[in-house]
């Protein structure tokens, strides 16, 4: 039988539920996204996007929004991943290995320092 | 709670699930499955999105990408572009009517971004089965509070101060109401939550109820704290087996967690409830007749004072509430009366959800701050008039309501101003009609409406409804009489001031409100026997012009009872005396052709056989 909730209770739970609501209201503090373009899965996006779920799961952030886009357009140095801090302009990382996606995470996502080794440019196209 | 990259929020609101939602859902699942995007990827069913002309929605998050009308073929694509690829489908998205181009997002779409929710924040966003869902975005905080923070007399004073009005259509001050009863010394009180939704076309009460039952049954514990009650009721029609199915998984599992039953979260208050099936009589929504079904007599109404505040269900002190009115109360409670109170104008304080059908580009559910003018919800929200006809009114209020004229769509949505232009918020439902629409069969078909769901008790409503439709069909038939006007209005008045209820009380309104802005009309039935809006039978004819006929046969194969002949490339001829006026002719004449036309008044009596003519007195 469930337990029956105190008032302690239902903060707890409300509250390790956020990422149901960071998730749904896209409001995340970090974005990531993975590009997954054809050249994106041929080049081992899916490993890429399959240890992002992985860490965030294994660390239990709970404010992180993963998304995918299609081919950004750089197809030589795929797998490529887009990382947006909350305020801050994106940062593309290219040639990425499960491990070089796990020291973004806990670099850039987790602790806000760019990993500039892998990193193709800071900013985006601009959009029209 | 397992953590996936994406959720797509398929919408599992009565009208969505009648085109085919669940079937959807099961699609996106196996198809998600099939690719090995089951960790990654939660198919959620929420309730109803309110864009219920676009059904079957389904929304993906964190993406904000809003995809309509689809079919289970989209489905593979859609999970292969989107999900595996990153490449939304813009085929499927939302185009608006005047526009070529799709828009992706959900929050850029019309139909929503003018929207303010509160009662509906939980719509097409949380499983309304999963009680988790409903905690993670602060539900029960609101009764939290009530029980361990606020007196009852506190509770009354934040609803007070909020200026929440009853939801059910009259408007009466919740916070006053759940003070009248308080204040009673009888116990034990009850709690009723009024369900019954009956207007046609109206569907509020279902989405809330089908979208977020928690909030409902958490707005009744806070209610049931302020005055006291340890029992509530919850009647619904049981033509609504989707909200009572939410509802009681609703009940059971808020039971389990401890949130209704014995000692609420631990703070000692008991209450709990039971919803109680309405058979589907339009008077089971007038609050004592109510009160009288869940006693488990006929639904009729009885006179009133003694209010149900005094004597109520078992003649026991009772609040009674209407969903929606309920489905407020969390939130308020939570985020304040000020701040409630900050959405709305001087007398109507907070949003108001309507149903928004007829001829209307944008079919749906939406919730709106109350003050906003007409012309924003027909024609921002809305999106207009199909096919390019002109607005003729707005039927508010349902049956019990009345028609605003296009002169009036500046027109706030507050208790007051709808009132005065002879309409009433009533429950909710928005009724758009085109300048198609003849407004003496509209007044005729609401009043047959009301007249057949009279329960009989009062004379007044009993017979007088019924010879008003029959003037009414009189004046449609074009048998009406010079006085009949006069007739109707003073036969509106008496029923009006001679029936107990609400039933009988505003059942005239229809007639009254477009007796007011549509005389003329009227008059054009009656002194000219025609019909400008060309819909009554009697009135009009179809004609085909001649010069205009291709002879193409279209028009001939439609008509069911072969009235029209003629042959291939030869000029067809419509048979008068056979026409039954169905007018399936009429829409299946290519449109840049138009041979086919409606004639009313002196041309289409020309061309009517002798014996059959209406004739001008």
């Amino acid at each position: 039988m469930t337990k029956k909730l105190t008032i302690q209770d239902l903060a707890a739970m409300r509250d390790k539920t956020r990422s149901l609501t960071v998730l749904r209201d896209g409001a995340g503090r970090a974005k990531v996204t993975v590009h997954m373009g054809t050249c994106g899965i041929a080049a081992g996006a899916r490993d890429i996007m399959e240890t992002l779920l992985e860490e965030i799961r294994s660390r239990g952030l709970q404010d992180v929004i993963v998304t995918t886009s299609g081919c950004a357009g750089l197809c030589n140095r795929e797998p490529m991943a887009t990382v947006e801090i909350k305020d801050q302009p994106p940062v593309k990382y290219v040639q990425l290995t499960p491990d070089k996606m796990r020291r973004v995470i806990a670099e850039h996502v987790l602790d806000g320092r760019i990993v500039a080794e892998y990193a193709l440019a800071v900013g985006s196209e601009t959009m029209y | 709670m397992k953590h996936h990259r994406a959720h797509l929020l398929v919408c599992a609101g009565t009208g969505c699930v009648s085109c085919g939602a669940f079937d959807v859902k099961t699609a996106l699942e196996k198809e998600i499955e099939r690719r090995g995007l089951a960790d990654e990827i939660l198919v959620v069913a929420t309730g109803c999105n309110g864009f219920c002309e676009k059904g079957p929605i389904v929304l993906v998050r964190p993406d904000d990408i809003f995809y309509q009308k689809l079919s289970i073929d989209d489905i593979p694509l859609l999970v292969e572009e989107h999900l595996v690829k990153g490449r939304p489908v813009a085929r499927l998205m939302y185009t608006p009517p005047a526009d070529t181009k799709p828009v992706p997002k959900m929050a850029d779409i019309e139909f929503f971004r003018h929207q303010r929710l509160i009662v509906l924040r939980n719509r097409g966003r949380i499983d309304p089965e999963k009680i988790e869902e409903y905690i993670a975005y602060d539900g029960y905080q609101g009764m939290a509070k009530a029980l361990t923070e606020m007196t009852p007399e506190e509770i009354i004073a934040e609803i007070s101060a909020s200026g929440l009005r009853g939801r059910g259509g009259a408007g009466f001050p919740t916070g006053k109401k759940w003070d009248l009863c308080r204040t009673e010394n009888a116990s034990p009180k009850y709690l009723i939550c009024n369900g019954d939704e009956g207007d046609p076309g109206a569907f509020m009460d279902r989405s809330v109820l089908e979208a977020d039952p928690h909030a409902v049954l958490e707005g009744m514990v806070i209610g049931a704290r302020a005055i006291g009650a340890a029992r509530g009721f919850i009647y619904i029609r049981n033509e609504y087996p989707l909200a009572i199915q939410r509802l009681d998984i609703a009940i059971r599992r808020a039971r389990e967690f401890g949130l209704l039953g014995e000692n609420i979260l631990g703070s000692g208050f008991d209450f709990d409830v039971e919803i109680v099936r309405g058979a589907g009589a339009f008077v089971s929504g007038e609050e004592t007749a109510l009160i009288a079904s869940i006693e488990g007599q006929r639904a009729a109404p009885r006179q009133r004072p003694p209010y149900p505040a005094q004597s109520g269900l078992w003649g026991q002190p009772t609040t009674i509430n209407n969903v929606e009115t309920w489905a407020n109360v969390p939130s308020i409670i939570r985020r304040g009366a000020a701040w409630f109170a900050g959405l709305g104008t001087e007398t109507s304080k907070g949003t108001k959800v309507f149903s928004l059908v007829g001829k209307i580009n944008n079919t749906g559910l939406v919730e709106v701050p109350m003050g906003i003018r007409l012309d924003e919800i027909v024609n921002n929200i809305g999106g207009g008039i199909p096919g390019g006809r002109k607005f003729k009114a707005i039927q508010i209020g349902g049956p019990s309501g009345g028609c605003i004229p296009a002169e009036l769509l500046d027109l706030p949505v507050d208790y007051e101003s709808l009132t005065k232009a002879g309409a009433m918020m009533g429950s909710g439902g928005m009724i758009v009609m085109d300048e198609d629409t003849c407004m003496v069969d509209i007044a005729l078909y609401f009043l047959r409406f009301t007249q057949e769901e009279s329960c009989g008790k009062c004379a007044p409503c009993r017979i007088g409804t019924r010879r008003m439709a029959e003037i009414l069909a009189g004046i449609a038939a074009g048998e009406g009489r010079p006085g009949d006007i006069e007739k109707l209005e003073e036969l509106a008045w008496t029923v009006k001031r001679g029936s107990l209820c609400g039933l009988g009380q505003t059942a005239p309104n229809p007639v009254l409100s477009t007796l007011r802005y549509f005389r003329e009309e009227y008059r054009a039935h009656i002194e000219d026997k025609t019909c400008p809006a060309r819909v009554c039978k009697n009135l009009i004819a179809f004609a085909i012009d001649p010069d205009k006929c291709v002879g193409c046969l279209l028009c001939l194969k439609a008509c069911p009872v072969n009235a029209i002949t003629g042959e291939r490339k030869k000029v067809h001829v419509i048979d008068q005396a056979l026409c039954i006026k169905c007018g399936a002719c009429f829409t299946a004449c290519p449109v840049k052709i138009g041979a086919v036309s409606k004639l009313t008044g002196e041309k289409g009596r020309a061309l009517v056989p002798e014996a059959t003519r209406a004739t001008t007195s």
